[in-house]
């Protein structure tokens, strides 16, 4: 089927945000994923975040690859431009758009497979150049899009729905993300939106490079209870409880009491905070190494640690890295870019 | 036929040795006393240890193409000693470091023995300097022999090592101690030698890359993402050099954005997303990177996204020669990606049109909202070339194309009456209109993509839109023809029956043949090409003519096919010429085809 247009009628009485729109305005077209699919969840949360931050939806770009879950930013923000590119190579198309203009939001959606198989290149390449953006993986251990087959992350001897086991190790994005210098990592489960909301708003505001492994069951394939990518398998074993994080819009003042030592609080680049609180005394998320135990050590217990798990407090972006202008240069002038014939003159009189 | 400035001096020396920095010390101070010349560079695919070489044709009549029969080899590598001394013409010279003398098993060549070797050590305690200071020593001895002017070579060396005033200094004595043994042994100086001339004055010598990073420049491109491959390197490596010299503000901001990307898909990805996001972005590979490119240049054609690439075409296939060039992308570029696909191609033939069209292929991928490919080559991408001076009209207007900001947006059906599309062919140019994100808050927001989509970039699996929307992009081709650049004709008799088509680096090399044809009678009538898609010109000089050769650098006859299948030229018409063997092209080459197939039996007989 080809593309469904929702109705763009408006219930007069729904909610506003304050740049006084609606949730329906931070929508998309009608989803085709499968009913139950994880990325659908992902999708909703995302438009929330967004709703709720009174993001302008026409400053973000959605970038993604190809699969289903690369399909989903028809589903969000139907304001923004969107640009599905090849398979695995989001990582490029979101650099070079970073490039060309820094001062709008990027959201790259993307899969195991895209991310962790075709595009694990890109990936890695993109984390080390600090490009600020959110680059979210909805993962779900299979390849949806071509019908099942097991994926990178898949978790070694994780059986298929036929009940043959995964012979391979798995890639854990989040390890990577962080090895590589990704100054936000945070893994997160599509069931659970408490935790994913506030995790995709504080990815959202991080100036940075910041990576969002979101769990996301793959109904159709790969939901089989014996499966570690399933709702099942992640609600029993989901270890959320570790870290939880506020996040506060820069209106708003932080309200809530925690107890002494139990809590951190983050200053973010655009004004809003970041409140941690129920820290594992093992785990400070500003520390990458106790990150990555944190990660190996559930994961060595068939457990998924879920929440910010790591956060370096402030980044250089690639903007940084490389001395551009403070304008985007897209919008530089011809009259600046372009030096003009008595410069010519002078480079021709050097070449004489 | 050789003779006073008409004459080709070739070095053989080792890579790694130091020898570039004094050979091309010897070909600016030729280019300073005006003197048409044209070093090519013969190197291997290696950092020290392999032969290399050096030709320098001299010409005060201009031609500058490569010439077989080397008049003066300065045989400077023991490897290669037999070849070289073969390579020599009777009658001609043979220049060496006699410190370990040998015998030369050549009669009708005069061996110039230069005890090089003895005279640095006797000079120089340090062993490096012993060693780069050697080439100096021959440049001098070459300074008595061919008569080159000292004050011009004097400030050659100057400006190569600017601010090294000691090194100057140095490297003269070098030169004086080679130019006092010449003065001293030879009859200087010999009958082939040089004089100022007025061939090469008001041009500069400069490399394609190095002119095509300017004309990348010039056009405004900010985002560069590349990886490195020979020969293209030197390419994206100019355009940083240029623009940290002319792109950076007051206080130290860089108004552009170059990665080095972790290979060509990313380089390619990286433009793309510049191009979509409203930068003039570019990338250059070569064959390698090209193959690795090619699904990307099928989304962006597809997608309608502006981008610019440079293909400095070497010897392929596979890794092939990387060091060699080779005329032999031309299809692979043209319908680059799988599917239908179309590329607009521009082909320079000369540093200074690198620079031109190099700047001009951001105007048209903007204007036509698709990748465009220059073809250059390694030929014109690493060797200096005499070429005319850079120019550049400043009332020259960017053409961004069609773009529209938040007013156009908003104003678009009044204007247009109609509502905006991504993809509606308002103009029945088969161009539509882009935006790009963060323009409007409501309007002109879309998806792009590289899935089936119909006129407002929805996704469609209709097959009756599909084809609608290939056919529109297939039109755009057509609306190409308006802008890209004309062909060069060149008529040499009004009713001649036999013409020629060729293009790029082999420029120099049929104006040469076709010179001499005509002097022996045998007027040829040609056209370079200089874009695809082919404008009408090219298949009304088809038509004109009863045989057209084809004169191109690979083996399957590429060009031949592409006019065959494009402007639908009969085959039998298309005489195929073809050299591959990764050397720049001979006028000598094409004479032979052209008499071989016009007058065959004097052919066989010469
Ligand atoms: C170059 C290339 N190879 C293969 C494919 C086929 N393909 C489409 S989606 C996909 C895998 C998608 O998996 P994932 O990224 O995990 O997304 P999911 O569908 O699971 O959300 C593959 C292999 C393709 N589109 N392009
Ligand atoms: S196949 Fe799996 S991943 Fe794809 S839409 Fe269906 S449930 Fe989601
Ligand atoms: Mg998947």
């Amino acid at each position: 089927m080809s593309y469904i247009a929702k109705p763009s009628a408006h219930h007069p009485a729904l909610p506003k945000n304050a740049l006084g729109l609606t949730r329906r305005d931070y929508e998309g077209t009608m989803s085709t994923l499968c009913a139950g699919c994880g990325h659908d969840s992902i999708t909703a949360a995302l438009i929330e975040a967004c709703f709720e931050m009174d993001l302008p939806a026409h400053r973000i770009a959605k970038v993604s690859g190809i699969g289903c879950s690369s399909k989903a930013p028809t589903y969000f923000l139907s304001r923004s431009h969107g640009f599905n590119s090849v398979h695995g190579r989001m990582p490029s198309i979101s650099t070079g758009a970073n490039l060309a203009n820094r001062d709008l939001v990027y959201i790259g959606v993307s899969g195991d497979g895209d991310t962790a198989s075709i595009g694990l290149g890109q990936f890695c390449h993109a984390v080390r150049r600090r490009v600020n953006m959110t680059y979210i993986v909805m993962n779900n251990g299979c390849y949806g899009l071509t019908k099942g087959q097991f994926s990178a992350t898949n978790d070694k001897l994780s059986p298929s729905k036929k009940g043959e086991p995964n012979p391979f190790e798995a890639i854990d994005l989040c390890q990577m993300a962080i090895q590589l210098g990704a100054g936000f990592v945070a893994r997160s489960f599509s069931g659970d939106k408490t935790q994913l909301i506030p995790l995709i708003k504080a990815a959202i505001s991080y100036n940075g490079f910041a990576f969002l492994d979101v769990i996301s069951p793959c109904v159709t394939f790969n939901n089989h209870p014996t499966s570690t990518k399933s709702y099942d398998y992640v609600r029993a074993h989901n270890m959320a409880s570790e870290n939880k994080l506020d996040y506060v819009e820069p209106k708003d003042e932080i309200t809530v009491d925690y107890a002494e030592g139990a809590s951190a609080a983050i200053a973010l680049h655009d004004g809003s905070r970041l409140v941690l609180h129920k820290l594992d005394p093992q785990h400070d998320p500003r520390d990458a190494d106790a990150a990555i135990m944190a990660i190996r050590g559930n994961s060595a217990k068939g457990q998924v640690a879920t929440g910010l798990l790591y956060i370096a407090e402030s980044q250089q972006d690639m903007h940084d890295i490389l001395a551009t202008d403070a304008r985007p240069l897209n919008a530089l002038p011809m009259a600046e870019l372009c030096p003009g014939s008595k410069a010519l003159e002078a480079i021709n009189g050097r070449l004489r | 036929m050789s003779g006073i400035n008409d004459f080709v001096v070739k070095f053989a020396t080792v890579n790694g040795s130091g020898s570039a920095s004094a050979n091309g010390i010897f070909a600016k101070t030729l280019f300073r006393m005006g003197i048409p010349v044209s070093p090519k560079n013969i190197f291997p695919s290696n950092i020290q240890g392999l032969p290399t070489w050096y030709e320098v044709r001299v010409s005060e009549a201009g031609y500058l193409a490569r010439r077989d029969g080397i008049d003066l080899m300065v045989a400077m590598n023991p490897q290669t000693f037999k070849e070289d001394l073969a390579e020599v013409v009777p009658g001609g010279w043979l220049l060496y470091d006699s410190t370990l003398p040998r015998l030369w098993p050549r009669e009708d060549v005069t061996i110039l023995g230069v005890p090089i070797a003895e005279m640095c050590a006797a000079k120089w305690q340090d062993t490096r300097q012993r060693q780069l200071f050697k080439n100096m020593v021959y440049v001098g001895a070459l300074s008595a022999l061919l008569d080159i002017d000292m004050d011009v070579l004097k400030g050659a060396v100057a400006d190569q090592l600017k601010g090294k005033e000691k090194l100057v200094a140095a490297n003269m004595d070098a030169v004086g101690l080679g130019r006092d043994y010449a003065l001293k042994n030879f009859n200087c100086p010999l009958p082939i030698h040089l004089r100022h001339a007025e061939g090469a004055k008001g041009k500069i010598l400069v490399s394609g890359n190095d002119a095509a990073g300017l004309g990348a420049l010039y056009a405004g491109a900010t985002v560069c993402a590349w990886y490195p491959i020979t020969p293209s390197t030197s390419l994206a490596e100019a355009f940083e050099r240029h623009a940290k010299r002319l792109r950076v503000t007051k206080d130290g901001r860089r108004l552009f954005g170059i990665v080095q990307a972790e290979d060509e898909l990313a380089a390619i990805g990286v433009a793309i997303g510049g191009g979509w996001n409203g930068a003039r972005a570019f990338t250059a590979t070569s064959g390698p990177g090209i193959s690795l490119m090619s699904e990307f240049l099928g989304l962006a054609y597809f997608a309608e996204v502006p981008v610019v690439l440079f293909n400095i075409q070497r010897g392929g296939p596979s890794t092939g020669m990387p060091t060699r060039t080779q005329q032999s992308d031309i299809l692979s570029c043209a319908y680059a990606s799988h599917g239908d696909t179309k590329h607009v191609l521009l082909f320079p033939a000369n540093p200074t049109e690198c620079f031109s069209m190099g700047a001009q292929a951001f105007d048209l991928a903007e204007r036509l909202q698709t990748p465009v490919i220059v073809m250059s080559d390694l030929d014109i991408g690493m060797n200096d070339w005499v070429t005319e001076p850079f120019a550049w009209n400043d009332a020259h207007v960017h053409d961004r194309g069609k773009v529209l900001d938040a007013e156009q947006l908003e104003k678009f059906k009044d204007v247009r009456g109609r509502d905006w599309g991504r993809y509606q062919d308002v103009d029945e140019d088969a161009i539509p209109y882009r935006t790009l994100p963060g323009t409007h808050p409501t309007k002109g927001a879309f998806f792009t993509r590289g899935t089936s989509h119909d006129e407002n970039a929805r996704y469609t699996e209709d097959g009756v839109i599909h084809a609608r929307v290939l056919d529109r992009i297939r039109r755009k081709f057509d609306t190409a023809q308006n802008f890209v650049p004309k062909p060069e004709v060149t008529i040499r008799d009004k009713s001649g029956k036999t013409g020629l088509i060729y293009f790029g680096a082999t420029t120099p090399a049929v104006r040469e043949a076709l010179d001499a044809l005509e002097r022996d009678g045998v007027k040829v009538n040609a056209l370079r090409i200089k874009a695809f898609p082919f404008t009408r010109d090219v298949a009304s000089f088809c038509a004109m003519h009863e045989r057209v050769f084809v004169v191109e650098q690979n083996r399957d006859a590429q060009m031949r096919s592409l006019l065959m299948t494009e402007a639908e030229v009969p085959g039998a018409k298309l005489i195929p010429a073809l050299n591959y063997d990764g050397m720049p092209l001979t006028a000598a080459f094409v004479q032979g085809v052209v008499l071989k197939q016009l007058q065959p039996a004097k052919a066989a007989a010469e």
